[in-house]
């Protein structure tokens, strides 16, 4: 187990720095001069020069980006040019929005979509499974923004039970923050619920039909007890998988779906920095982004060896 | 080729009728409007903005005044294209890296999986930031960020499917009659996986879609005076309290589009392959 933490530990991290390596080389291809930019274009050679070397900008490529990585470690991201701020303080504040929105989306489309799929598993071919598959199949095709915006149309402006946007920040109104990712992180979790509703019923469907289930229910098990013991576990494993796909997207779906709501997370933070240009910004938003998901993955990994003993072995 | 004639095989499947018929009826709709829309998409009529669904305007009228089954048509073109293009990306370079891990295995099929992995931690909108921030904003960058992330996804499918054919009587006689790795997996493997293939590039087309509609939707794929369905909805976004319309058309195009390309693809692997259909690939959204 230790071998297999250490090989996926180092598989992260390998990923990580390459990804870094590359998120770093791509803009900095950029044309344009950030220093130049800070001082506007009228501003003397010499000045430029100065807060060029002051901001390392005259260090070789390869050391630049060996220090924005050593910088990271260290929590330190950069300083934002345009907002007048450390990245890693400007991303952070946004977290408090993204990550739990993600989290409340995650754990309702987890909510909804395994109940649903275990009862349509076990009442296969009934009205209610095929009505429960007839809404997987339209929920796969709604984009979760689009969504978004149908539930603002009767919620927020029909029934009015719930704010159409905006965001109240924790410190001030705990209830009120909360309130106002109800609606996104709904947006976010049915499409996703329908989806995991299909994947759970399909994997418990063939889990059924397979030798052990039966031995267990010749053994004296009832299937609800012979599912339980050893059906589930068995038809977790795909969707285990689905479930991290998921999870990466959904980071990237949050930031879309945030835009439908006027919340000020990551989202709002990158589409500024891009319009903006400020490449530190950006840089700091998308590794950020991309450790979200690459951990995901890791931790789907470790999940998957946890309840299948067999891939702890296999090198794959 | 294994596929005895059998009765499932002969008649059509209902979903893959209507799937094909629907997803058909789009596509044309798109192709049409290369040559005619009911109004030019950039015709602006401040005077009649905002009008409901009529005679004079089928679906009704934008902000601009604009038609928008016109708009439509010509979004629809442009989602059709750009996911057609991702698609394209994805089975051009995934495909011969799948095969290439499947047929000479060791350290190529471990570079393969690596790289795989790699690609999966960048999901199109990602892809999509970088490359809005080095180039600016466009259609483009949709295909090329929502094309990447197939690669691995076409990878996997083509690797897993010559998997299941590597030790195949028929295999085995092409490597006794010479045949090198390369030739088997042009000549023998690729023609047996090409219906795993083609339900997967359905799908992906579908995830295309919609990912081309998230990619505009937040201003980082298709850029006016060209138009998507995606685009539609990024307009409407700061109008549709008012005017709800603006958002239920281009949304609801973009639903049918999806659910039609779904059933043709679950209604192809039937008709293809009754086998694949509980493999039940994954399906998520980018």
């Amino acid at each position: 187990m230790i071998a297999f933490l250490a090989r996926r530990l180092a598989g992260l991290a390998l990923t990580l720095l390459v990804a870094a390596g590359l998120i770093f080389a791509l803009l900095d291809l950029l044309p344009g001069d950030p220093a130049r930019f800070i001082l506007g274009v009228n501003a003397r050679p010499d000045t430029v020069a100065a807060l060029r070397s002051q901001m390392g900008l005259d260090l070789p490529a390869l050391e630049r980006c060996g220090l924005w990585i050593t910088g990271m470690l260290r929590g330190d991201f950069g300083q934002s040019y345009t907002q007048g701020a450390p990245v890693a303080a400007l991303i952070a504040e946004r977290l408090w929005v993204t990550v739990p929105l993600t989290a409340l989306a995650m754990l309702l489309s987890m909510a909804l979509g395994l109940p649903l799929g275990i009862l349509a598993a076990r009442r296969r071919g009934s009205p209610a499974d095929t009505a429960l598959m007839v809404l997987a199949q339209a929920g796969i095709a709604v984009p979760n923004f689009w969504f978004g915006m149908l539930l603002v149309l009767v919620f927020a402006v029909g029934l009015r039970w719930l704010p159409p946007g905006g965001f109240t920040p924790w410190q001030e109104n705990p209830a009120a923050a909360f309130g106002g990712l109800v609606l996104p992180s709904l947006a976010l979790a049915l499409p996703q619920a329908a989806i995991l509703a299909r994947v759970m019923r399909t994997a418990l469907v063939e889990v059924q039909g397979q030798d052990f289930i039966r031995t267990a229910r010749a053994k004296g098990l009832t299937e609800g007890e012979a599912i339980r013991r050893h059906g589930l576990r068995n038809a977790f494993l795909p969707v285990l998988t689905i479930l991290g796909l998921q999870f990466a997207f959904l980071i990237a779906g949050t930031v879309i779906v945030e835009n439908v709501f006027y919340l000020p997370g990551l989202g709002r933070l990158i589409f500024t920095a891009i319009s903006e240009r400020d490449l530190v910004l950006v840089r700091g938003a998308v590794i950020v982004l991309v450790i979200a998901v690459t951990a995901t993955m890791f931790l789907v990994d470790l999940l998957y060896a946890a309840i299948d003993p067999r891939l702890r072995t296999a090198s794959r | 080729m294994s596929g005895e004639p059998s009765a499932g095989r002969r008649f059509w499947h209902p979903s893959l009728v209507v799937g094909l018929a629907g997803a058909g009826f789009f596509v044309l709709l798109g192709l049409v409007s290369l040559v005619w829309t009911p109004y030019p998409i950039a015709a602006i009529d401040i005077a009649g903005r905002f009008a409901g669904p009529g005679p004079a305007h089928w679906l009704g009228t934008d902000i601009f005044g604009r038609d928008l089954l016109s708009l439509v048509m010509a979004g629809t073109m442009t989602s059709f294209l750009v996911a057609a293009a991702a698609t394209a990306i994805g089975m051009a370079a995934g495909v011969p890296l799948g095969l290439a891990a499947a047929s000479w295995g060791g350290p190529v099929e471990w570079l393969v999986l690596r790289l795989s992995d790699f690609l999966f931690a960048f999901p199109a909108l990602i892809v999509a930031v970088l490359l809005s921030t080095l180039f600016g904003p466009g259609a483009a960058n949709a295909m090329i960020a929502v094309g990447l992330f197939n690669i691995p996804v076409f990878a996997r499918v083509a690797r897993g499917g010559a998997l299941g054919l590597r030790n195949r009587d028929f295999v085995a006689a092409a490597r006794l009659a010479g045949l090198g790795h390369g030739a088997i997996a042009i000549r023998h493997l690729l023609p047996n996986i090409a219906s795993l293939l083609i339900v997967q590039a359905t799908i992906q087309l579908s995830l295309g879609i919609l990912a081309e509609a998230g990619l505009s939707y937040v201003g980082l794929g298709t850029q006016p005076p060209a138009t998507s369905l995606g685009l539609m909805l990024k307009d409407a976004q700061s109008l549709f309290l008012l005017h709800p319309w603006l958002a239920v058309v281009p949304g609801l195009a973009i639903v049918l589009i999806v659910v039609c390309l779904n059933l043709a693809g679950d209604g192809l692997s039937d008709h293809l392959d009754p086998r694949l259909r509980r493999l039940g690939a994954p399906r998520v959204a980018a």
